[in-house]
């Protein structure tokens, strides 16, 4: 059920290009996280790197007892195979067709017979929702449906960690709002560990358990998501609320002057909105590895802003959640919050 | 938490760079082209004969790979040895004509064509058609994130995709070298037993008075050695492309170049070799 992937210190720079530098996070195991950060600031960089695709310059990668950036290349290759990489555009292979694209893992690194692979990717299939387009080729299908067929043949191999590399690039609304749901949905299925890499608000306000965001080079914050809608953190609040005021501008940061001419024209970002509750997985599973809502506030003594977990029903999930995991019959996963503290990673 | 005067440092950083940067520009060129780039490209070739003696050999891909080399080179390659055979028959029948030796034409072709124009013809062919397509898949199976995808899936591309191309390369190479080879002497006889008046037994008759059979061999040696070398800059250079459909291009220009100035290199210090250690046949 998941692994947890910790981040210590870590540097990467292209030539004398810093690209991020001592980034420390620790993703918990069976959670969604979500690392966010404007465009350019090596989101997918960082993603690369904890698969090992890239090497990061200084810094450690530690999942279990293994440091990613320094295992021999015969063990990364067995690490690796705890990964499931959904790539921005798929990246299926473009000269095999939807079934063997997905069907591929299985081929290659178990012993399955053919009618056994049949009903995984069949299964796996079904659940993007791709039944029928199996003997496309990956010329003659949609960014939508490359990006499903990613998935599906990153779930085949039932991954420990998922790490997905901007879900909603190229997707229209409604089919983002389907993969997110999807997202949940596998998350409280096979409860792996899953990094999305996104700049869509919409998703980080209410997929992951935990946000980190990515900003100048450094990892500005990192930790429950309700810690960081509520933050007063200038950048996490100019992102996180999607406005022109604050430190990020255009190009990369705004100077002082800019700054005060904001502030004296009023753009401040005024109100926050209320904090949208967490996706549910559609068929009212609990999520193992999910915390209950409110815990990491009630440990650190945050108040959490007015409305922070009522839904649209106007339900408090705080006050819901323990109802709703008796109702669900999961005893498990209301033991996992461990008396509201909320698993490692926290704020850097 | 929160980290105050974020990007304050490196302002300060960015400001100071200034006045050498073209001059350090030129300098970082210069080492990548000397050091950098040859020692990943070493480093490749290691990482390949490596995963060459992986289990299980992909046979698959092998044998596409090579009738897909076969099917990109094999028409090129005859029309480009016919006229090659008949101008070298035209070239060095002129000559010996004028030396009174009408009688070794044949023979002179057959040393010309088999010792040094069929490895030649075969290294444009396989560095032009087999080395650019092969860099353009993989090239654009790296933008694609196909190769990426491929590592995250526990895949070796070296082992999956290179060293098959690399070994289909060289082993069409070898056929290709006999091709040419017969092609080669064919065109040449028939420029000069048809424009050079030249009699067919004399052609036929001192076809081995000089070539010996070790001329042969090393020119098969020479085109295996260029397969094996096309493959590898093919490889590098497409497992390093960068920069969208452009950097592809980029990458097969590089690798038609770079492919031709290593081949001939090679070609030379192989035949400086062969000259030093095969005596030549008397006569």
């Amino acid at each position: 059920m998941g692994v947890e992937i910790r981040v210590e210190g870590l540097t990467k720079s292209f030539g004398r290009q810093t690209i991020w530098q001592d980034v420390s996070l620790t993703l918990p195991a069976g959670e969604i996280s979500v690392l966010l950060g404007p465009s350019g600031t090596g989101k997918s960089v960082f993603l690369k790197s904890l698969v090992g695709l890239l090497k990061p310059d200084r810094g450690h990668i530690w999942i279990g007892d293994r440091d990613l950036p320094y295992l021999p290349e015969r063990d990364l290759y067995e690490t690796r195979k705890l990964f499931g990489v959904l790539f921005q555009d798929g990246a299926l292979f473009g000269s095999m067709n939807l079934y063997d694209n997905i069907a591929f893992p299985l081929r290659e690194h178990t012993k399955k017979g053919e009618s056994e692979v049949k009903r995984i990717v069949m299964e796996k299939m079904e659940l993007v929702g791709l039944l029928g387009a199996e003997h496309k080729l990956p010329g003659e299908i949609s960014g939508g449906m490359k990006k499903r067929a990613g998935l599906a043949r990153a779930l085949v191999l039932d991954p420990e960690i998922l790490l997905v590399d901007e879900p909603d690039s190229g997707l229209d609304p409604v089919r983002t709002a389907y993969l997110n749901q999807l997202i949940v949905d596998l998350n409280a299925e096979i409860g792996a560990t899953f990094l999305i890499v996104t700049h869509d608000i919409n998703t980080a306000r209410t997929v992951p358990d935990n946000i980190g965001l990515l900003f100048l080079r450094e990892l500005v914050m990192f930790g429950p998501r309700e810690m960081l809608l509520s933050s007063e953190e200038p950048v996490v609040r100019q992102f996180l609320n999607a406005r022109r005021a604050g430190p990020i501008g255009m190009s990369e940061e705004k100077d002082m002057s800019e700054l005060e001419a904001e502030a004296k024209m009023g753009m401040e970002v005024g109100k926050l909105p209320p904090i949208a509750p967490q996706l549910m997985p559609s068929d009212g599973r609990v999520r193992p590895g999910q915390a209950p809502p409110g815990a990491w506030c009630a440990a650190h003594g945050v108040t959490p802003p007015p409305g922070s977990f009522v839904d649209d029903l106007g339900r408090n999930w705080v006050e819901e959640w323990p109802r709703y995991v008796a109702s669900m019959g999961h005893s498990s996963a209301a033991g996992h919050g461990q008396g509201g503290q909320q698993p490692a990673g926290g704020a850097r | 938490m929160s980290t105050p005067g974020i990007g304050a440092d490196q302002r300060e950083g960015r400001k100071s760079g200034g006045g050498n940067a073209a001059l350090r520009k030129i300098s970082d060129g210069a080492t990548n082209v000397a050091i950098k780039e040859p020692g990943r490209f070493f480093a490749l070739v290691l990482d390949t004969f490596r995963a060459m003696f992986q289990w299980p050999f992909q046979w698959r891909e092998f044998i596409q790979q090579a009738w897909f080399i076969v099917s990109v080179t094999v028409v090129p390659t005859m029309l480009v040895a016919i006229p090659f055979g008949g101008v070298l028959s035209l070239q060095v029948g002129g000559l010996i004509r004028q030396l009174g030796a009408q009688s070794y034409t044949g023979a002179t072709a057959v040393v010309a064509i088999v010792r040094e124009a069929s490895p030649l013809v075969t290294s444009l062919l396989v560095a032009g058609a087999a080395g650019s397509a092969m860099c353009a898949d993989i090239g654009s199976r790296k933008i694609r994130e196909e190769i990426d995808a491929m590592e995250v899936l526990g895949i070796n591309p070296l082992h999956r995709l290179v060293v098959p191309r690399m070994l289909a390369c060289a082993f069409i190479a070898l056929f290709l070298n006999g091709l040419v080879s017969v092609v080669g002497l064919i065109g040449g006889y028939v420029f000069n037993v048809v424009l050079q008046d030249g009699t067919p037994g004399a052609y036929l008759a001192s076809f081995n008075a000089i070539a010996q059979l070790p001329d042969l061999l090393q020119a098969e040696f020479k085109a295996f050695v260029f397969g094996i070398t096309a493959g590898l800059v093919a490889a590098y250079k497409g497992l390093n492309a960068k920069g969208g459909p452009k950097g592809v291009g980029d990458a097969v220009n590089q690798t038609v170049v770079i492919t031709f100035m290593l081949l001939f290199v090679e070609n030379f210090i192989i035949s400086t070799l062969y000259f030093q250690f095969v005596p030549s046949k008397g006569m």
